[in-house]
């Protein structure tokens, strides 16, 4: 017998979509690879982007066919769960993809360069408006300059709930450590929700 | 024997050398619903041999069970050419598809305790 299904009628592991979003060049495939079991690997979800035509996905002149892609990562992290990591394309003209691809997520991680702070606000405003929990992950660009926490916080204008950390994304414990943190605040927030179902925004 | 030379079809530069679209020929909707989570599997019951390059090639990357997303990467095309070619094997009878997963609940404390547990542990 290949499989005992024990008493439990699941015999899948339960797959989480994680997104990583952020602006253009921001190290999404560097982070994904970071902390994937498998090479990255990359696809195209949505044809109907309007800046690139309809159905001429692989135009030669197209220099852009690559950032269209999505990339996509795994981790097992045991029987029951597997991680199922998402980098969205980063500009402005594939917007229109990210609905599709959020579907289902779980929460995200914004990865944000404080050379172009700017490049992060359409993720941060996708995820506020879409109810998707998120927190902000700082890349560290070698030369790019160390700014504090609640320097960064003020500049994004971000809620006070909403964890912001360090990372480099060319390390995998580093990355980990920033889905460490995201977890740990969805526990935050799913054990306030469960003490006080009625009185919402208590923190702000 | 046919052999399975898809990388000979890939250059770097220019990418697929075969339109994705050719793949289907010319079909964007799968005749079967599929998700980019969803989990396909071979059921061994189709020979490989007996297909077309790419059905082939995405039949023999689901032997064990994998993501629609990851077969698409894998063969280096769109995620809705890559469902049009699965639904197509699944039609066959050569692929088992599994229901989409489940969209995880973010208030889920058992979950987000393995989540945090399993990270830690990995890493």
């Amino acid at each position: 017998m290949a499989y005992n299904n024990d008493s439990d009628s699941r015999s899948a592991p339960v797959g989480i979509k994680l997104l990583i979003a952020g602006g253009f060049g921001v190290g999404k495939t560097t982070f994904v690879g970071a902390v994937s079991e498998i090479t990255p690997v990359t696809t195209e979800e949505t044809l109907t982007v309007a800046s690139i035509g309809t159905d001429d996905l692989r135009d030669i002149k197209d220099k852009t066919t690559t950032t269209v892609a999505m990339d996509f990562g795994r981790l097992t992290l045991d029987d029951s769960y597997v991680l199922y990591l998402f980098g969205m394309p980063g500009q402005e003209r594939f917007w229109s993809m990210w609905n599709e691809m959020s579907d289902g997520a779980l929460a995200a991680v914004v990865l944000t360069d404080t050379r172009r702070l700017g490049d992060c606000f359409s993720a941060i405003d996708f995820f506020e408006h879409r109810r998707i929990p998120f927190i902000v992950a700082l890349n560290s660009f070698d030369d790019a300059p160390v700014y504090e926490i609640a320097e960064v916080r003020a500049a994004l204008d971000l809620p006070s709930h909403v964890p912001v950390v360090h990372c480099d994304a060319r390390e995998s414990r580093s990355s980990a450590q920033v889905l460490v943190s995201l977890v740990r605040y969805l526990l935050t927030s799913a054990t306030h929700m469960s003490r006080s179902t009625t009185s919402l925004g208590a923190g702000q | 024997m046919p052999r399975l030379e898809e990388e000979q079809w890939y250059d770097d530069d220019a990418g697929r050398l075969v339109r994705p679209f050719l793949v289907t020929r010319g079909r964007t909707a799968p005749t079967v619903e599929l998700d980019l989570l969803s989990l396909v599997q071979s059921t061994g019951a189709v020979e490989p041999t007996k297909l077309d390059l790419d059905h082939a090639h995405a039949l023999q990357l689901c032997t064990m069970k994998i993501s629609v997303a990851e077969v698409a990467g894998l063969m280096r095309l769109p995620a809705t050419v890559t469902k049009v070619l699965l639904a197509d094997l699944i039609d066959a009878g050569a692929l088992l598809a599994h229901e989409p997963l489940p969209a995880a609940d973010p208030e889920d404390l058992k979950m987000l305790e393995a989540l945090l547990h399993g990270l830690q542990q990995r890493f």
